[in-house]
């Protein structure tokens, strides 16, 4: 069985506006690095935001690790989400970074430990004291990965992380996530209308289009011999 | 010359600044409405919380409530409270009025809207980011609520600040609850600072109400720069 499996979801905010997910079915492996591609609105970050436990489907069911969520805070601790805008709480890096981990109970020598490495691992050593909110908009970011992948979570849901930086910021993010799944075996699910980002760093990517999955599949079958026509249009750059 | 009166009453103020009167009477409007804020704040404080970090029915109603409140004149709040307060009213037995605590409780009812509705707007400003991020990082929902409060405490200090410069700085509660009772000496003083300078001013002892109306004005503005310090090193 697969680590995540939806079923049939369905999440709509507003009765006069079409479902922002309209029956959406997706297996995803442990350990897979998997890219939810498709323009603005097409309901990625709501895919997200659902497999996060952020939001509620209107109908539909979620597996993870072969049980069925029920939406309460038993599964939080195994799932973290980075968002495209970072949002840093109003105090030093280390106080950012430790947040999770306090919550999880790690002694205090052990926290400075692990925030120590992961500051080095996502290239911001000696940051711990700054002020996060002084940051760059790249470093921002960074800390916001640091503050996830410490955690070590199952997994990590990663919602257009470059979207605002620029190529050496992007560069060192793809790079950290191509680690994060070596070293930690962490699944990966991230959004993107990147499609050279898609191509660099998925296994498997889905095309969303009007909140329905239209094509699930290996990163180069999809990129090279795209079977649906929307997918090849999207490909192509092509407006519709 | 027109200006004379004005220049002169400035300058014998500056004397009397220091006074023991004068002093008596700033202190005293500094407890009344420290006491206010006190007590503001300690019922504010949790209806804020319910009010910003909850979503149920009616809450757009209740809001709107509590921002109209802010706009009821203080007559109006010492009207209310006097025919509460006066011996023969519904609580009269609890011989508030013309005493301190009398106008303390005014000035607590006076601010609840205005830091109720300073709190809650900090929070909601910052609510969902902040709560889904502490929520994506394993927080539980008390945690992920506690921590929208911690990221809110620059806007819960204004909300303290503007209470208290609101409480100190009223008049209708203060000479219809408290009566600008003074007796040298006296323990039962309601006099403060607003009640004076209205009295001295209908008097023409424009010298003294100057001077009164200068400390009032150096409390609201020090407690604004200390606040605005703290804002500033806690953000």
């Amino acid at each position: 069985m697969s680590f995540i499996r939806v079923i049939g979801l369905t999440k709509r905010y507003n009765s006069a506006n079409p479902p922002a997910l309209d029956n959406v079915s997706l297996e995803i492996e442990k350990g897979e690095i998997f890219c939810i591609m498709g323009h603005s609105g097409a309901g990625k970050t709501t895919l997200l935001r659902i497999l996060a436990l952020l939001e509620k489907p209107d109908t539909g069911e979620y597996y993870f690790d072969e049980a069925k969520v029920n939406w309460n805070d038993s599964l939080r601790k195994s799932v973290t989400m980075v968002f495209q805008i970072p949002v840093m709480f109003n105090t030093t890096v280390f106080k950012n970074i430790a947040y999770g981990l306090k919550i999880r109970g790690y002694p205090k020598d052990e926290i400075k430990k692990k925030v120590k490495e992961v500051l080095e691992l996502v290239r911001l050593p000696g940051y711990e004291d700054r002020k996060a909110k002084y940051l760059s908009g790249g470093e921002k970011q960074r800390v916001a990965i640091a503050r996830a992948i410490v955690l070590e979570p199952k997994l990590l849901l990663m919602d257009e992380p470059t979207a605002n930086l620029d190529p050496t910021n992007s560069a060192i993010i793809e790079e950290i996530v191509k680690e994060t799944v070596k070293e930690k075996e962490t699944t990966i699910i991230f959004s993107t209308h990147n499609l050279f980002q898609a191509k660099r760093l998925a296994h498997r990517v889905a095309h969303i289009y009007k909140g329905k999955i239209i094509e699930v599949g290996k990163t180069k079958e999809i990129f090279e011999h795209p079977e649906n026509e929307l997918t090849k249009r999207f490909i192509n750059g092509e407006l519709f | 010359m027109a200006w004379d009166y004005i220049v002169q009453g400035f300058s014998e103020a500056l004397g009397l600044i220091t006074e023991p009167y004068v002093i008596e009477i700033a202190l005293r409007s500094i407890k009344v409405s420290g006491v206010a804020t006190i007590m503001a704040v300690v019922w504010s404080l949790p209806l804020s919380m319910l009010i910003g970090l909850k979503n149920f029915r009616g809450k757009w109603l209740v809001k709107t409530f509590v921002n109209g409140l802010m706009g009821v004149p203080t007559v109006i709040w010492g009207l209310i409270l006097y025919l509460l307060l006066v011996p023969r009213g519904p609580l009269g037995a609890l011989g508030l009025l013309y005493t301190e605590m009398g106008i303390s409780l005014g000035q607590a009812l006076l601010i609840t809207p205005i830091i109720i509705s300073i709190v809650v707007n900090s929070l909601e400003a910052i609510e969902s980011e902040i709560r889904e991020l502490a929520l994506t990082l394993g927080a539980d929902e008390i945690r992920a609520s506690f921590q929208v409060v911690v990221e809110s405490i620059g806007g819960i200090i204004l909300a303290v600040i503007a209470g208290f410069n609101r409480a100190i700085a009223e008049l209708g509660i203060a000479l219809m609850i408290g009566g600008n009772i003074y007796v040298k000496g006296g323990h039962y003083n309601t006099r403060v600072l607003t009640t004076a300078i209205q009295m001295y001013t209908v008097r023409a002892e424009i010298s003294i109400a100057i001077a009164l109306g200068i400390i009032l004005m150096g409390i609201v503005l020090g407690v604004n720069l200390l606040s605005n310090l703290i804002r500033k090193w806690l953000t």
